[in-house]
């Protein structure tokens, strides 16, 4: 199973991997992590989701109630003030635990970037074998700005030392869902 | 060499933590790239890009017309040009039309090449890398002295006292901290950044695209943040399409470090929107700076080939011991050598071409099959054939190719040496030759070279032959190596006969740029090895060897001797190093060994030339297993003993130090003997072993094999 490799690769770079049978589940994961981040309390700290097919305007408006800290109004400022941030992928890479997205849109890469963590969800049936099928599937003519993820940031410059989250997040938690709505 | 550089390399040598610090990487990287290729093909891969790239690199031109249309179909500005000023004006120009006056970077070794930052900075624009290790030798005013690890020479405290300085707070060593500081601090810079600057890993001529590889996530920040965008690609970055970047993606951070990917891959093909709805502005710079004329010349084009990787320099025994700045340039280590020689100027690469010492290490590893110590023997040969040789090498070389006058000062020698001599060592040199017997004892001349003494020994008459070259350390020094060969292969029936006009090889006058010599040499021994008629031609020095069946064919090619290159060929067919002729012989049943149990623990030596250039390494080992010996295999058995011909003369303190680890190495697996094909390695090995007293005894294959035959 591609998924099982994916998996293996991920983890083995420090990437956080779930995944769920139905969208239901993955939301209230996503809720119940929010909330144990503090992003539910009141004057706490902020979490950004950039738009995204997962996200339709139902459930922005339930996630508003629930979820005092959490913002989908995307800038600078408030990906850079925000502990969390929470993207679609489109697709994901088995052999290398990747997560690829087609990133033109600046809101999806600064959720990505700047927050301490980042929640990916993807689509299960997005996961391809490799990169030449992943190259395949979506040709760099056809996207502005490929994102190609794989683990969270990090670094060895200072005495070889491996050392996450210099730039990027510190944490990569990949959010599989088996049955995303259309 | 420069008494400047030499000194430079010894007071890096001096320096613990940076040697101690570039030791255990290249223990740990050996084992994280071997598991980051578990699985795939290694030699296939390598194929593949080195056929991407080296045709890429007969297409610059065309590629980067196309690179060009396509980016800017898009709305990409991009600008092509030759000369680095260019690249610097054409920047300087884009900030003032647009106001910039702070300028992110994420790391662009091709920006380092031209000295953007100088320019920039000296035009008032404030310039902050942001790639970690780019930072710190930014901050300590210091050059990359790796590509992929720019600040590995330094220490975490001198990292702390850069960052404490920096934000006026006394820090402490706590790395993650550190890094979290420097997270924070240029955080900053980024969202105050009005231009971001970028190299390319890749640059994809059929979509226009330009490829970032990065693990810390500041190049999406570089490319993200600020409204303007500059790229800076240097030509040979081209690729012509989207598949082909893959295999590159595999390869390179797998070599790089270990990894199956980055954290991070960019693939930027056209502006995208800023947070305010205005598009960003996409500026595109295609640098040749020579290597168009790179791509032209025969030889070099092939270091087009190369993708940044610094697997050589992770791997290489000088690397490793002096570091990065010695090479005194932004590309560092041998292939930094030959970039340098182009990008730059000839003249930076006169002085550090001679830091290699040809072991081939490095290519063995590289993804984009660069052929670097050939290509560093190629600058010496251009050197030479401008410059000509340093008078005192020329004269000593114009004596070992006088054959006659070679053989009677060796005999002098022996007679020399004689107050100095003990045990057939020479432990202490008088002078300014002492260097070379500090660190390990020196062979004597023998009182009777082989050639003498091959013609007292009772050989089977009648049966095939075969001609022996012994090359100058077994003739003049080991000649009893030459004996061993002898008695196994008389065993075998084969008489063994030995050409008189034979001479030295010609592998030191190559490995000095002397080609000429190198040609008439090959020339020499061709004549005297076929003119017998024999059909095998076998010798038990592995850079004999090599030489015989690779290099004089390359040394006439180049020296334009086409007349000699049919019988060069023949030359090299009939030609074998010891270990392979036997273990064919023990094949073909024409030798037996004694096949007994436990006889004693031998650890085998891997020369380079053996392993790395003849790729004999299992042959040896096979037959004396079937000996009955066990074999212990020493950490890094493949590493280079240091000696490397004349290297260990003009480079003593480095040779020293490869050796100090080899002979650790050797002690550490407790063997009784340690083995090995090369009399060079004998030399340096025996020598190391003597001087620390070591029990360990010293043996070329053909003696183990001449007392264990039936």
């Amino acid at each position: 199973m591609m998924i099982d490799t994916f998996k293996i690769k991920a983890e083995a770079v420090g990437s956080e991997v779930y995944r769920f049978s139905a969208d239901e589940d993955a939301l209230s994961f996503i809720v119940e992590f929010l909330k144990k981040e503090g992003i539910a309390e009141l004057n706490g700290p902020t979490a950004v989701w950039a738009d995204c097919p997962f996200l339709t305007a139902m459930r922005k408006k339930e996630l508003v109630e629930k979820v005092e800290g959490l913002r989908f109004d995307i800038s600078f400022e408030t990906a850079a003030l925000a502990k969390i941030g929470i993207s679609q992928m489109d697709w994901a890479i088995a052999d290398t635990g990747t997560l690829m997205q087609n990133a033109g849109a600046v809101e999806q890469r600064l959720v990505s970037m700047l927050p301490n963590i980042h929640l990916a969800i993807v689509s299960t049936n997005k996961i391809l074998p490799d990169l030449t099928t992943a190259l395949a599937e979506i040709n760099p003519r056809d996207a502005d700005y490929l994102t190609f993820i794989t683990g969270p940031s990090r670094t060895a410059d200072i005495e070889r030392v491996l050392t996450i989250g210099v730039h990027g997040p510190e944490r990569l938690i990949v959010i599989f869902v088996d049955q995303p709505e259309n | 060499m420069s008494s400047q550089l030499r000194k430079r390399a010894e007071e890096a040598m001096a320096q613990k933590t940076l040697t101690s610090a570039l030791g255990s990487f290249s223990e740990a990287y050996v084992v994280s790239r071997a598991k980051a290729y578990e699985g795939l093909d290694f030699e296939e891969l390598r194929n593949s890009i080195a056929d991407i790239k080296g045709k890429a690199s007969q297409h610059l031109d065309a590629l980067a017309e196309q690179f060009k249309k396509n980016a800017e179909a898009r709305g990409a500005k991009v600008f092509r040009t030759s000369s680095p000023e260019e690249v610097k004006k054409y920047i300087l120009n884009l900030a003032r039309e647009k106001g910039v006056y702070r300028i992110v970077k994420s790391k662009s070794m091709a920006s380092e090449e031209i000295h953007l930052n100088y320019d920039l900075e000296a035009a008032g624009i404030s310039v902050k890398e942001t790639d970690l290790g780019e930072w710190i030798i930014q901050l300590a005013g210091q050059r990359p002295s790796h590509m992929v690890l720019p600040a590995i020479h330094m220490t975490r405290e001198q990292v702390a006292d850069l960052f404490s300085k920096e934000i006026s707070e006394r820090l402490t060593t706590d790395i993650p901290k550190l890094v979290k500081v420097a997270r924070r601090e240029l955080r900053k810079y980024f969202f105050e950044a009005d231009m971001g600057i970028s190299g390319a890993n890749i640059a994809i001529a059929e979509s226009g695209t330009i490829v970032l590889v990065t693990n810390e996530g500041n190049a999406r920040l570089v490319t993200t943040l600020p409204k303007i965008h500059v790229v800076l690609v240097g030509l040979e970055k081209l690729i012509p399409g989207v598949q082909d970047a893959v295999p590159i993606l595999k390869a390179l951070p797998r070599s790089a470090t270990g990894q199956l990917l980055t954290s991070y891959v960019s693939m930027i093909s056209a502006p995208t929107p800023n947070t305010d709805g205005t598009q960003k502005e996409l500026h595109i710079i295609l640098m040749d700076n020579q290597r168009t004329a790179m791509a032209a010349d025969p030889q070099f084009r092939n270091a087009l080939q190369c993708i940044r990787c610094a697997a050589c320099l992770n791997v290489c025994p000088v690397y490793r011991l002096v570091g990065g700045h010695v090479f005194g340039h932004v590309y560092t280590g041998g292939i930094g050598t030959i970039l340098t020689s182009w990008f730059n100027l000839m003249q930076n690469a006169e002085d550090i071409q001679g830091l290699c010492i040809t072991c081939g290490r490095c290519k063995t590893v590289c993804p984009g099959k660069v052929n670097i110590p050939e290509l560093i023997l190629e600058i010496r040969r251009r050197i030479v054939q401008k410059k000509g040789m340093p008078f005192i090498q020329k004269a000593a070389f114009a004596v070992i190719r006088n054959r006659k006058l070679f053989h009677s000062l060796l005999r002098a020698g022996y007679l020399a040496q004689k107050p100095l001599a003990k045990d057939g060592f020479i432990r202490h040199l008088p002078m300014f030759f002492s260097g070379l017997a500090e660190f390990r004892s020196l062979p004597t001349v023998a009182e009777t070279p082989f050639r003498e003494r091959i013609k007292k020994i009772k050989q089977p008459q009648g049966g095939e032959k075969v001609a022996f070259f012994a090359g100058c350390a077994i003739d003049f020094v080991y000649p009893h190596i030459g004996e061993a060969v002898v008695k196994v292969l008389n065993k075998a029936g084969l008489e063994v006969i030995f050409p008189e006009e034979q001479s030295c090889c010609g592998t030191p006058f190559r490995g000095s740029g002397d080609y000429d010599l190198a040609a008439e040499a090959a020339i020499e021994n061709i004549k005297a090895l076929l003119k017998d008629g024999v059909p095998y031609v076998v010798t038990a020095c592995a850079s004999c060897a090599s030489a015989l069946k690779l290099e004089f064919v390359h040394v006439l090619e180049t020296e334009g001797k086409t007349e000699w290159i049919a019988q060069a060929k023949e030359l090299a067919a009939r030609t074998y190093d010891f270990s392979t002729f036997v273990k064919k012989l023990v094949d073909e049943k024409r030798l037996t060994l004694k096949e007994a149990k436990h006889l004693e623990r031998i650890t085998y030596h891997d020369s380079c030339h053996a392993k790395r250039f003849l790729n004999v390494y299992e042959e040896p080992r096979t037959l004396m297993r079937k000996a009955g010996y066990d074999i212990v295999e020493s950490f890094e058995s493949d590493m280079c003993c240091g000696m490397g011909g004349s290297y260990t003369v003009k480079q003593p303190e480095i040779s020293s130090r490869i050796l100090q680890r080899k002979l650790q190495n050797i002690e550490d697996t407790h063997a009784d003997m340690v083995c090995m094909e090369c009399p060079g390695c004998i030399m340096q090995i025996k020598g190391g072993l003597d001087k620390t007293g070591s029990k360990i005894r010293v043996k070329h294959t053909a003696e183990i094999l001449a007392d264990n035959l039936r």
